[in-house]
């Protein structure tokens, strides 16, 4: 099996794939990024917990008119996670307007985001409609 | 109380003008403004200037040198696109405080056709000149990222982040497609009074729902394009009007409220940014502070960067109820004609979005109108309204415009 990098270090591949946040220690903020302090209280403190692999649809878009060297049309979202926490990612198997519902459920996957000279694989996650494309 | 008003304004076509450089647009409209005004550089306390794509050149400072270098303090400002509108209060605040009686605030951009994903997509890992250098995924930045994330991680180029405000708002309240499209129709329709606008065009409702698609639901019709252009306001005190020939005062318009909200944290707002809670935050202060209601709007200007972020902003500004925006497209309460006339200027979907221009371009619009010389796109009879601007991430400037009661 090819090396393999998750393409951000907030998607952990060991086991069931999925996300961690760091977590404000003083109010409960989620972030993926590394911080500096806390953006809702300037808390310091923080610990990473993973969060869920399902979730619903907040918000979607398909887009046709992407940045250069990326195939169209594709679909963004925006997941709310069960127990708490919201991410971006792509909708895989879904360019249908019609098919992006309220509350539609979705699951973590990951797919190959591209290949190093090397050979080692950057891993990135999306989500799909759980039971399959709509 | 020290008050501010507006004594001159002015702003140049918004297009495409290749042939002149970014002093030719800011001089023309500075120079309007203050003709407007029956005053000149010398009578000027203050400058401030608003650009966004050269705003490391010093640009309120070379406009001086062109048009009067009068040795007044000069504030270069830039705040995404609240640029313009930030350029004002800047100069209203210089009022406030007492550095000076009278200001001009300027706010310029020339784009080109830069094109609706501009250059915000560069490739990972590639070096400029020389062999390419060997491609080894390594961490980099704040997420650990080691491949470009823009499309691979979902979109956060302008068009996608609209379009996704649009869509959560679509889900929660039952938007469809069609009322998104109903506000590029109108807004192009009313282009076609605005002799300034960039595009002066009607589409019908099939042609915008038929367009190439940019993000959906967003197509063509239904994004701003880019441009150039520059506007221009003069502002005085309360007590420095008093002082004024009887004809400037005459046309002179009060900022009866300004103000300036950034992003408040909000959950989620860290990966999909949140262009409703700084607008809502901004309104009700500006309201507050001005005094008024929304159902006391005669017309509003507002960001319709895209059609989706129109709708949104129809909530955000209280001029419909909770989750309604959908029935006001529909009831027609913002066309022209309508209750609450919303971007009768034709809007920046088709009057254009020179960046930095956008926010004083808006205060030109409204001004004109309580003026009563707005020519063909008059709303007739207005005495209030209201100026919004939004910029990622994130700025939100609202302003409240009024006629005096009595001249
Ligand atoms: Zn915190």
């Amino acid at each position: 099996m090819a090396p393999a990098l998750p393409a951000v270090d907030y998607l952990v591949l060991e086991g069931t794939p999925h996300l961690v946040a760091w977590f404000c220690a003083q109010c409960g903020a989620s972030y993926f990024d590394r911080r500096n302090a806390c953006a809702r209280c300037s808390g310091a403190e923080f610990e990473r917990r993973p969060l869920g692999t399902e979730g619903v649809v907040r918000a979607f878009t398909i887009v046709h008119r992407a940045a250069p060297g990326l195939p169209a049309p594709y679909t963004s979202v925006v997941v709310e996670l069960d127990g708490g926490g919201r991410v971006k990612a792509n909708l895989l198997g879904v360019t249908d307007p019609a098919a992006v519902t309220a509350q539609l459920k979705v699951r973590l996957v990951t797919f190959v985001a591209g290949t190093d000279d090397d050979g080692t694989e950057a891993i990135a996650f999306a989500f799909e409609p759980i039971g399959g494309a709509a | 109380m020290t008050e501010v008003w507006i004594v001159g304004a002015s702003m140049t076509r918004f297009g495409r003008f290749p042939d002149l450089d970014l002093m030719d647009l800011a001089s023309d409209a500075a120079l309007s403004a203050l003709r407007d005004a029956d005053a000149a550089m010398a009578d000027i306390g203050v400058l401030t200037m608003g650009n966004v794509y050269e705003a490391g050149s010093n640009n309120g400072q070379r406009l001086q040198k062109q048009i009067g270098q009068t040795g007044v303090p000069v504030y270069n400002v830039v705040n995404a696109c609240a640029t313009g509108a930030t350029a004002v209060r800047v100069a209203m605040l210089s009022l406030l405080a007492g550095e000076a009686e009278m200001g001009l605030a300027v706010g310029v951009e020339q784009m080109g056709k830069m094109g609706l994903i501009g250059n915000a997509a560069q490739s990972h890992g590639s070096r400029a000149g020389g062999k390419p250098a060997k491609k080894e995924f390594a961490p980099k930045g704040r997420y650990g990222a080691v491949v470009k994330t823009e499309g691979v991680l979902g979109t956060g180029l302008m068009p996608g982040v609209f379009a996704q405000a649009g869509t959560e708002y679509a889900l929660a309240h039952g938007i469809t497609a069609e009322q998104f499209a109903k506000v590029a129709q109108k807004n192009h329709a009313h282009s076609t009074l605005n002799p300034l606008a960039q595009y002066r065009k009607e589409f019908s409702l099939e042609e915008i729902l038929g367009a190439d698609v940019i993000s959906y639901p967003n197509t063509l019709p239904m994004c701003c394009p880019t441009g150039d252009g520059a506007a221009a306001l003069v502002l005085v005190t309360g007590e420095k009007l008093r002082t004024l020939d009887p004809d400037v005062r005459r046309r002179a318009i009060k900022i009866s409220a300004s103000v300036l909200t950034s992003d408040p944290w909000v959950d989620g707002g860290q990966v999909q940014p949140d262009v409703n809670t700084l607008t809502r935050n901004a309104a009700d202060a500006a309201y507050e502070a001005a005094g008024i209601g929304p159902e006391d709007l005669d017309l509003v200007e507002l960001h319709d960067c895209f059609a989706t972020a129109e709708l949104l902003h129809y909530d955000n500004l209280r001029l419909c109820e909770p989750g309604g925006a959908g029935d006001f497209i529909d009831s027609g309460k913002p066309w022209r004609d309508g209750s609450t006339p919303v971007n009768v200027s034709g809007g920046l979907l088709s009057k254009g979005h020179p960046i930095g221009a956008t926010g004083v371009a808006n205060l030109y619009e409204v001004a004109t109108h309580l003026r009563g010389e707005a020519g063909d796109r008059q709303v007739p009879d207005a005495r209030v309204g209201l100026t919004h601007v939004i910029g990622l991430a994130s700025a939100c400037a609202v302003h409240i415009l009024e006629a005096p009661a009595a001249r």
